[in-house]
């Protein structure tokens, strides 16, 4: 086990802290961490890609579970395999693709640990069918403050606690997931363009759900008439049929090996980028932002239907980019994720509208369809729209215009993304989400200590 | 803990009469603060000052703090520190003296020299030591715009402000890394009640113009800020004046 002091952050950059960050290879070691913490607790943490600081502890101690990254045996009859939590979905992708299995939910990126996607309880596109991660976990195995490794079952109050549970009731160390069962690795893919929010929120609901993964882009800064116009992707997965002669069996199923590296070691490109040094003010301007919006919608089909995709590129575009963080300058960036229910589109319309007003250089913005909640206690899925979107945080005034629009999304019954956050303000949050009191009796009653601590929770009040 | 906007929730403010950190105070309360302690010599002053800001909606306490008292600082802001995060500690006591009567009196100089420096290197370093142990913070050090280069008019209080200012830009260094940051404000002459009377000088700016740019500093995890900025590139040149020039120069 390695042990060392660094500065950490999220994906974001925000808010640096320090703690003690030790990479356990085996439970025993996992299990020795919190049996030997200090006053300051003890997280998880995986590959870092929370944009808030859900995995920092200043002064603490961090457990960084990548090193923890076993894939059992995968039992192909029952679709079941058993991970240790440090696994990344990527990898988790590239060993079961070949074999006909699929992760039963898949987020935005590739890049971040079963583990995490438990504790943030992430939704991915296909959230009206298949729920969020943690609907999938049939077993869970749980370090608890005593040391003590428990086997979770869903339907368990504890279960329910740690789906979600940013990892306060304790580190994930495996999980036992059911997998879906894919014809092919290629995705049948329709894309088609919207003109202003109305028309994106109406052919999002066109379609009803025979296409079961759907997202939109939308541009934030387009003001006017065509106020949040976008892009809306849809998927299926294609029957082996629809496969091209040309798609290549080499180029569709990543050959074992090929791409391990990755992520460990990233490509020559993200290498030069990582390189720089942050940039004092963010290279992207409103201006730059704003043509690259409009070229981007702009070059998008108005409408297409069937085209065939690889998996790995549909789910998981965004990863063959490099960071995007020499965009967002020194201050790094804010994401800001949340959900209304549906009948409140007036909200969801007046808050794009409002971010379009402000100029602010939003490039990243994707826009969800939630189906009913997670039992997790403090899941973020609810049924309703989502936006999450990506802003530099050296903007001035970002902070008072995000607490504004919490007000409104609070109003709304709307709730804000916990896993995601790095600013809220703690009344807000337990308005937003009912269930906090259940969870923090269960986590007085389960680590009356309060051994499992992270900065989010010290700054919310969790 | 701060916000990714560098907004605290708790701050400490040694000196808590300061009109600079009373402002500074109150725009972090319009953020997110809710927890200040006020640490001073106990008086009306302080009182009233605490209680200004329990009107704004934070929960506020005061500590009985003497920059004078070296000796005491470990235990009393080892007191402030035991009751929970501290995310920002604003450093912001200090005396001006009065040149002309310091210069007759060398015991009246050397308490300005003991409450700016002396007061402040002990209570510094106990303020980074317990920042260090939690693993995030900052450290704001008001310094002046006196202590960049000493003047004939000042050299007494510019001279403790120098020895301040290096101490923070050492302490600074020696805390990289450790998710510390130590912030230092290098204001110009800023009108306030101690200030009142004295002939106003080039680039004179007020408390909440200062405070203003403590917020700013600590949303863009600065190391140093000027207040005005263009105090950065006036002084760049002034530094590297002559000194027989500098003599004659009316500042």
């Amino acid at each position: 086990m390695s042990v060392d002091t660094v500065s950490l952050t999220g994906w974001g950059r925000t808010s640096p802290t320090t703690a003690v960050r030790f990479r356990p290879r085996t439970y025993e070691e996992a299990a020795a961490v919190v049996r030997g913490r200090g006053p300051r607790g003890v997280v998880a943490r995986g590959l870092g890609r929370s944009p808030g600081d859900a995995a920092q502890n200043a002064g603490g101690s961090v457990l960084d579970l990548t090193g923890l990254a076993r894939i059992g045996a995968v039992d192909p009859a029952a679709g079941v395999v058993r991970c240790d939590a440090g696994v990344s979905l990527e990898r988790l992708l590239r060993v079961l693709l070949p074999q006909g299995l699929l992760p039963p939910v898949v987020p935005g990126t590739g890049r971040l640990t079963v583990g995490g996607a438990i504790a943030s309880d992430l939704p991915g596109p296909d959230h009206r069918r298949s729920g969020s991660f943690a609907r999938h976990v049939s077993a869970l195995e749980l370090l608890t403050a005593d040391g003590e490794v428990r086997t979770v079952l869903p339907g368990t109050a504890l279960f329910d606690a740690t789906a979600g549970g940013l990892g306060l009731t304790g580190v994930i160390l495996g999980a036992t997931l059911r997998l879906r069962r894919v014809g092919s690795a290629l995705m049948s893919v329709s894309t088609e363009r919207a003109g202003d929010l109305d028309e994106l929120l109406a052919r999002f609901t066109a379609g009803g759900d025979r296409m079961p993964y759907a997202s939109a882009w939308i541009d934030l800064m387009a003001r006017g008439r065509s106020t949040g116009r976008g892009i809306l992707t849809r998927g299926e997965h294609a029957p082996p049929p629809v496969r091209p002669a040309h798609a290549g069996r080499t180029r569709l199923l990543p050959r074992a090996g090929a791409g391990r590296g990755r992520s460990s070691a990233p490509g020559p490109l993200s290498g030069l980028f990582g390189a720089l040094p942050p940039l004092p003010g963010a290279l992207l301007g409103p201006g730059p932002a704003a043509l690259y919006n409009a070229a981007r919608y702009r070059g998008a089909p108005r409408a297409r239907a069937g085209e065939p995709r690889p998996l790995s590129a549909f789910f998981h575009g965004p990863d063959a980019f490099p960071e995007p963080h020499a965009l967002y300058g020194r201050g790094g960036l804010v994401r800001y994720r949340f959900t209304v229910g549906y009948g409140q589109e007036e909200t969801l319309h007046r808050v794009v509208r409002r971010i379009a007003a402000r100029r602010s250089p939003a490039v990243r913005a994707v826009l969800h369809r939630f189906g009913t909640a997670d039992p997790g206690l403090l899941s973020f899925a609810a049924p309703g729209w989502s936006l999450a979107l990506d802003l530099p945080a050296a903007l001035p005034g970002l902070g008072r215009f995000l607490d504004g629009v919490d007000e409104e999304v609070a109003a709304a019954g709307g709730r804000v993304c916990l896993a995601a956050d790095s600013r809220m303000r703690p009344e807000t949050a337990a308005a937003m989400y009912p269930g906090l009191a259940e969870f923090r009796e269960l986590r007085a009653r389960l680590d009356p200590a309060g051994a499992f601590r992270s900065d989010l929770s010290r700054r919310l009040g969790l | 803990m701060k916000d990714a906007f560098g907004a605290p929730q708790s701050l400490l403010v040694l000196g808590g009469t300061s009109e600079i950190a009373l402002a500074t105070a109150r725009r972090l309360i319009a953020l997110r603060t809710r927890r200040v302690w006020l640490a001073g010599r106990p008086s009306p002053a302080l009182e009233s000052a605490a209680a200004e800001l329990r009107g704004r909606g934070a929960d506020v306490r005061t500590v009985d703090f003497d920059a004078l008292d070296s000796a005491s600082h470990e235990v009393v802001l080892g007191k402030v520190f035991a009751e929970g995060d501290v995310d920002v500690v604003l450093m912001a006591f200090g005396v001006p003296g009065d040149q002309a009567r310091d210069e007759e009196e060398p015991m009246a100089a050397v308490r300005v020299a003991q409450t700016n420096y002396t007061g402040a290197v002990s209570a510094g370093l106990v303020c980074a030591g317990a920042l260090q142990a939690q693993g995030h913070g900052s450290l704001v050090v008001l310094s002046s715009v006196a202590g960049e280069r000493a003047r004939r008019a000042d050299f007494i209080y510019g001279s403790s402000k120098a020895g301040l200012d290096a101490f923070a830009q050492g302490l600074g260094d020696a805390l990289q890394g450790t998710g510390v940051q130590v912030l230092i404000v290098r204001p110009s002459f800023v009108r306030t009640r101690h200030t009142a009377g004295l002939p106003e000088q080039p680039f004179a700016t007020g408390p909440e113009e200062v405070a203003t740019a403590i917020v700013t500093g600590l949303r863009r995890r600065s190391e140093t800020v000027w207040v005005p900025g263009a105090l950065r590139v006036v002084m760049a040149a002034l530094r590297h004046v002559p000194r027989p020039l500098f003599r004659r120069l009316p500042v």
